[in-house]
């Protein structure tokens, strides 16, 4: 309980710093106004959103669901297509977020039958089916209207992609500390022993998996506003899904701060590297989550922890 | 009418494929319980394997298989001493879901070295017998894709009776059967998880051979290839090697004959779909015997 006290007090913590970077962000575009440096803040936000989105589902609820792209993508496809007819883009990427979660109810209580790693099987192939049926049915690049693109600014984007990252946080430090998120939490660690202390499993996971989708259908949204040119079932592709987990899992699953951190890394990583190697990333980061899974599977977060323990005792007393 | 026959026709050859790619899985899965969804990606480093063997060394294409298959079991056994010895040794549960993680950070890493070391494109092994196609009736029949279905069924058949007579084949049965009785009864459990992991490594190995002689590899295959084999290993459960190939068939003739009712854009779906319907309504049985 105690440990679980000091715990909560450092997410609170985290989630105030993390808030207040955001912030100070917020004053880039002022300060730097160079279309570089806010595409590369943008894409750590919109990660930072997809990672933590998929956080609440998988390092909470413990539901490792592969088939998260599947909710990005229809969030971009309703928002897309309803923005390029004239609705504000906030209530476009609402509809989106309303159409990924309706979908998650639907897929949900069948989905949720199977249990661990049968989930995660399930759930990637269902997003394959989605992305194929997009590709089939929508099969020509989403291009946007001339008019569009001359009016595009960069720094409306921008600035919804730190709002979106900002909810995200706090969305995830409200769950992490309510008596839902301790919950999901409990049936993570044990499903049975979960439910025999009362604990709803099914009705608590599908809240996790309508919390994680509406995120996920709002990056959709955003990454739908953001894109001038793009084939509809490129959102729906794995690689979304695999990119939130891994930069989940490098940052430290089932925690408020992890996948912010890991987001960081990964996005710094990758655009550096892609510099001289494309796709090299994949790489170091496929190599670098074997090591997290099997030496360290609270990644940075539990190393962090590790180094100040040691720290504190090396410190006389 | 024989334009269905011959779409089922092709759909029966690269069902055997189908068959093998799924024969190394569920031999990894049903005796270590250990789900490798990098599966996929060892076929494509088989069939990269075999490309090279036979542009570069000059080996008949499906002689090949004689190289391919001791260096897959070899890099299969390095594989499970140096990542997969450390995820049997916990609990089943901890067992599938960290194997399921790891094998996605291999697959991960091997698409990105595939595409680093040989570019993204795609290749195909060039046969000297490459077109040559004969006619049964209206049925017009690819010579390589004939050979690498009696392949296919002739690696399995062989690995059936590896395990029905050799006499670390009945070893690693009774492991898969209930691996602590096994260890009770003398037999070295850990040794038994390294043969059939090579094991299913060299069938993917060889599943890659074939692959890019009838058709073709690049870094991207790994997924599709591993979801094929997973739809099978639902269709097919586990415990019974032949039962896998009829899978095999059985996911080929289905892609085919949906191909011709929806339109070829959609044969990729009905296995998937089969594939969530079966998990679905057996949640628990589905990879029971």
């Amino acid at each position: 309980m105690m440990a679980r006290a000091i715990e909560a007090r450092g997410e609170r913590r985290w989630a105030l710093g993390i808030l207040l970077a955001l912030v100070a962000l917020a004053f880039l575009p002022l300060a730097a106004p160079r279309d570089d440096v806010l595409n590369f803040v943008f894409l750590i936000m919109l990660s930072i959103t997809l990672a933590q989105s998929w956080n609440i589902v998988a390092g909470y609820a413990g539901q490792v669901n592969l088939g998260h792209a599947a909710f990005f993508g229809l969030g971009a496809l309703l928002a897309r297509a309803l923005w390029i007819k004239g609705v504000p883009i906030v209530l476009a990427m609402v509809a989106g977020a309303v159409l990924a979660t309706a979908f998650a109810l639907v897929i949900g209580a069948p989905a949720f039958r199977l249990r661990g790693a049968y989930f995660a099987i399930g759930t990637l192939a269902l997003g394959e089916i989605l992305r194929t049926t997009v590709n089939n049915v929508l099969p020509e690049i989403s291009t946007l209207p001339a008019a569009t693109i001359a009016g595009y600014r960069l720094t409306h984007r921008y600035y919804l992609a730190l709002a979106l990252a900002g909810a995200s946080v706090v969305a995830v430090a409200a769950l992490a500390g309510s008596r839902a998120g301790l919950g999901m939490q409990a049936i993570r660690e044990d499903e049975e022993a979960a439910e025999a202390s009362g604990v709803g499993a099914l009705r608590l996971k599908l809240t996790a998996l309508a919390l994680s989708t509406a995120l996920a259908g709002f990056a959709g949204g955003l990454f739908a506003y953001y894109h001038i040119s793009y084939y509809p079932s490129h959102p729906f592709g794995p690689h979304w899904t695999f990119d939130a987990l891994l930069m989940t899992f490098i940052g430290g699953v089932g925690t408020l701060q992890g996948p912010v951190l890991g987001a960081v890394l990964y996005v710094v990583l990758k655009e550096y590297l892609a510099v001289r190697w494309v796709d090299f990333h994949l790489l170091i980061f496929g190599a670098l989550f074997i090591a997290i899974v099997l030496l360290l599977p609270g990644g940075l977060v539990q190393a962090q922890h590790a180094i100040i323990r040691t720290l504190q005792r090396r410190r006389p007393r | 009418m024989s334009v269905l026959a011959q779409q089922i026709l092709l759909g029966l050859l690269i069902g055997g494929l189908y068959g093998l790619a799924a024969a190394g899985l569920s031999l990894v899965f049903g005796v270590m319980k250990v789900l490798d969804v990098a599966h996929g990606e060892l076929i494509m480093l088989g069939g990269y394997a075999a490309f090279f063997a036979v542009a570069v060394l000059g080996l008949d294409p499906f002689g090949s298989l004689a190289l391919v298959i001791p260096a897959s079991l070899l890099f299969g056994a390095v594989l499970y001493l140096g990542l997969f010895a450390f995820v049997v040794r916990a609990d089943e549960e901890t067992r599938v879901k960290n194997s399921l993680l790891i094998g996605f950070g291999l697959a991960l890493a091997f698409h990105a070295l595939a595409v680093r070391l040989w570019t993204a494109d795609e290749r195909s092994i060039v046969t000297p017998y490459g077109g040559s196609v004969f006619m049964v009736g209206d049925l017009a029949i690819p010579l390589v894709r004939l050979l690498s279905l009696i392949l296919a069924f002739l690696l399995i058949g062989g690995l059936h009776l590896l395990l029905a007579r050799w006499r670390w084949g009945k070893a690693i049965r009774a492991t898969a059967e209930d691996w602590q009785a096994a260890l009770l009864t003398g037999i070295d459990v850990r040794r038994a998880y390294l043969l059939a992991f090579a094991l299913g490594t060299a069938l993917a190995g060889a599943a890659g051979t074939l692959v890019s002689i009838a058709y073709s590899v690049s870094p991207a295959i790994g997924l599709e290839w591993t979801l094929k084999a997973l739809i099978v290993v639902v269709l097919a459960g586990l415990g019974s090697m032949l039962g896998t190939f009829v899978g095999g068939l059985v996911l080929g003739v289905a892609e085919a004959a949906s191909a011709a009712a929806f339109g070829g854009a959609y044969r990729e779906i009905v296995g998937l779909v089969i594939f969530v319907l079966v998990l679905v309504a057996r949640p628990k049985g589905l990879f029971g015997r």
